[in-house]
């Protein structure tokens, strides 16, 4: 962004990345599909870099009021110093903080979350599935994640994606609104769970195996950690993948993540 | 003439007794903190008719949904039966309504049916509760008061239809036999079904009318004022309660200005915050540091449990439970309302966190909003729990100590884990 804005240039869209998806080594691969899919439709795009720092979700969630709008301000500072005017996020939790959260501290920007930007570049006819992986035929069941649905009725885009790959959606007894959460909101990604008879991504995956399914598809960098541990528990690492529906979309247009 | 004078008394009493404890449990509400929800009044009033009035959220669940449903019509349009009942006691007539000839013949009919559905329903129910022990109206927070509660409910409508059509079956017998006072009038399709169990002397019939006609009412206005007490005071409540509605996408969590006045003082010496600074604790350590919202949706649950049964954490077995949060905040309300009873209104050395809500269940919660969207009548335990969480952590510094590293890594880093800022766009460095 910095360097764009030095020399004079505009980007159409600011990628806000996130921060598991940009240290976290299985997220940087999202991260890396999203832009991928950014450069095949030719959007003239922006990530802050080094100058982007934690939306203040996971203080904010877990009652750190202070350091939330401590974040938060110092963010909206840098946004509205390089003028950005629109978002897509890589993570529901900083799609969600954006959008609802930030406006009341000066912050108002038009936010969307990458399934919608996939959604809008279908739409568009900018992209569709060729030259890449197929999955036609492959079964897919999509784990909602809280943030992009319950909390901000976002059901339809990231299920669009899916349709592009002419794949068959297999949904989960609990989906869309009744869609059980992967157990990583609210700050929980951070602590041990409190005792219980059961992890809540074990409980999930579970539901997911019930599905005739070849992959688990995702839209939220904490629900794939969540999702694929409870993969990984449960020893069915053989049997299904976990991917994000960038990674998805990627794959099958044959781009690098 | 005793009757009526009788029936106006009785009448005067309950409804006197019922305003009173109501009253109180307005003022209770209103101990709780500002919160503005008169915006958007359309909207509002669509959400109202739409979940309140069409109960839209109650038959996602279909077999309860339609036999609550059942008992939801039952109330509303035999309360047009109780009505009658009500001139009748007063003026000392009897079944005024029936001039409307054809039309009360429907009417009559309608009730019997509806009140037989609705006696069927809570028969339904009780077995439910009692018989099958569905596991949703188990939980550690359904404690024997609470079972009680919900079977008296029952056990008083079920008491109540049976009056009702014990009466109608009595009258009908009165009317085809030529009785003074009892001329034709209505039909009467169920309780044709119990007139062949009704007594031939003139007099006794006459006796069981009456006796059940005032079983009926007084059972009524004890009811009525047997509401403010019970989880049953949700017939009145689900109306207000959606009409305040939260509006915004769920996700939104409340901006807390107090803290942002504070935040921006601390950026820039020179700002000066626009309102009054407020005194008051952070967050939320007993019911009145809540929200007057989350204090109206206490006395709103009817503690059906829906948001229990799809919250995250406790379907994995942890403490966490949405319906407990709500049950803890009405009773810890009405213990405050009885200090303020007794007008000593003293600190009772006891509070909403740790002596009804304890820490482990207010960590537990992923903040899915599962509860949320669960609720038949727009109740939202989240936001209590987050008032709580805001208090333990900005007035106490008691975070778990993960959530306290993830704080200092935010601070420190400007990422929730232990990488260093400058890290951040490592992920390019393979494009």
């Amino acid at each position: 962004m910095a360097e764009m804005a030095a020399s004079g240039q505009t980007p159409e869209i600011l990628f806000w990345v996130g921060c598991a998806s940009s240290f976290d080594e299985r997220a940087q691969r999202i991260t890396r599909a999203i832009c991928g899919i950014l450069q095949h439709t030719g959007v003239n795009f922006a990530v802050l870099g080094t100058e982007e720092s934690c939306t203040g979700d996971p203080a904010k969630r877990a009652g750190n009021e202070f350091l939330f709008q401590m974040q938060a301000i110092a963010n909206i500072g840098v946004l509205n110093a390089y003028q950005v005017k629109k978002i897509v996020t890589g993570c529901p939790h900083c799609f969600n903080t954006l959008k609802n959260e930030y406006p009341g501290l000066g912050g108002n920007y038009e936010v969307i979350h990458h399934s919608q930007l996939i959604q809008q570049l279908i739409d568009e006819g900018k992209l569709r599935a060729e030259g890449g992986e197929s999955f036609k035929g492959k079964k897919i069941t999509f784990h909602d994640p809280c943030y992009l649905g319950r909390a901000n009725d976002v059901y339809e885009a990231p299920r669009k994606t899916l349709e592009l790959l002419d794949a068959d959606l297999v949904e989960m007894k609990r989906c869309r609104a009744n869609g059980l959460c992967c157990g990583a909101g609210g700050a929980q990604m951070f602590k041990e769970p409190e005792r219980g008879r059961k992890d809540i991504n074990v409980e999930r995956v579970e539901e997911a195996m019930q599905t005739q399914r070849d992959i688990i598809a995702t839209a939220c960098p904490f629900c794939m950690t969540m999702i694929r541990d409870g993969v990984k528990s449960l020893e069915k690492e053989d049997t299904v993948t976990v991917l994000d529906i960038a990674e998805l979309t990627a794959r099958a247009n044959g781009l690098k993540s | 003439m005793i009757a009526q004078v009788l029936f106006l008394l009785l009448a005067a009493a309950s409804v006197g007794l019922f305003t009173f404890n109501v009253k109180k449990i307005i003022r209770n509400i209103r101990l709780g903190r500002p919160l503005d929800r008169s915006d958007r009044k359309a909207e509002r009033w669509m959400v109202l008719l739409k979940v309140a009035f069409g109960q839209t959220k109650m038959v996602v669940r279909p077999v309860p949904g339609i036999l609550h449903l059942l008992i939801y019509a039952g109330f509303i349009i035999i309360n047009m039966e109780v009505l009658e009942i009500a001139i009748d006691g007063i003026l000392g007539t009897h079944r005024v309504f029936s001039f409307a000839g054809m039309l009360y013949s429907i009417l009559t009919g309608t009730f019997e049916w509806l009140a037989l559905g609705v006696l069927l329903a809570c028969v339904v129910f009780l077995i439910r509760r009692n018989v099958i022990r569905l596991k949703r109206f188990t939980g550690t927070e359904m404690t024997s008061w609470p079972r009680s509660d919900a079977n008296y409910i029952l056990l008083t409508e079920i008491l109540l239809m049976t009056a009702y059509l014990t009466m109608n079956a009595a009258d009908r017998s009165l009317q085809l036999t030529g009785a003074e006072h009892y001329k034709v009038a209505g039909a009467f399709p169920v309780s044709a079904w119990l007139m062949p169990l009704m007594p031939a002397n003139e007099n006794t019939l006459v006796f069981v009318e009456r006796a059940c006609w005032w079983f009926h009412i007084t059972g009524i206005f004890a009811f009525l004022n047997y509401l403010p007490y019970s989880k049953h005071f949700h017939i009145i409540m689900a109306f207000p309660n959606t009409w305040y509605s939260n509006l915004e996408p769920k996700g939104e969590f409340t901006n807390m200005q107090s803290v942002t006045n504070e935040v921006k003082a601390m950026l820039d010496p020179s700002f000066v915050p626009g309102t009054a600074a407020e005194t008051s604790r952070f967050g939320a350590k007993d019911v009145t540091d809540l929200s007057w919202k989350s204090l109206m949706d206490a006395y709103t649950c009817t503690e059906c449990g829906r948001c229990t049964s799809e919250c995250p954490a406790n379907i994995t077995g942890k403490l966490l439970s949405p319906r407990k949060i709500m049950m803890d905040t009405r009773d810890r309300l009405t213990e405050a309302g009885k200090h303020l009873d007794k007008g000593t209104g003293e600190p009772d050395g006891k509070s909403l966190l740790d002596d009804y809500i304890t820490r482990e269940e207010i960590w537990a919660c992923t903040t899915c909003n599962a509860c949320t969207r669960a609720c038949p009548v727009n109740i939202d335990p989240l936001s209590i729990i987050v008032e709580l969480r805001r208090y333990a952590v900005m007035e106490e510094s008691q975070a778990p100590a993960s959530i306290n590293n993830m704080f200092g890594n935010t601070e420190n880093n400007g990422a929730p884990w232990k990488y260093p800022a400058s890290d951040r766009f490592a992920w390019a460095n393979d494009t």
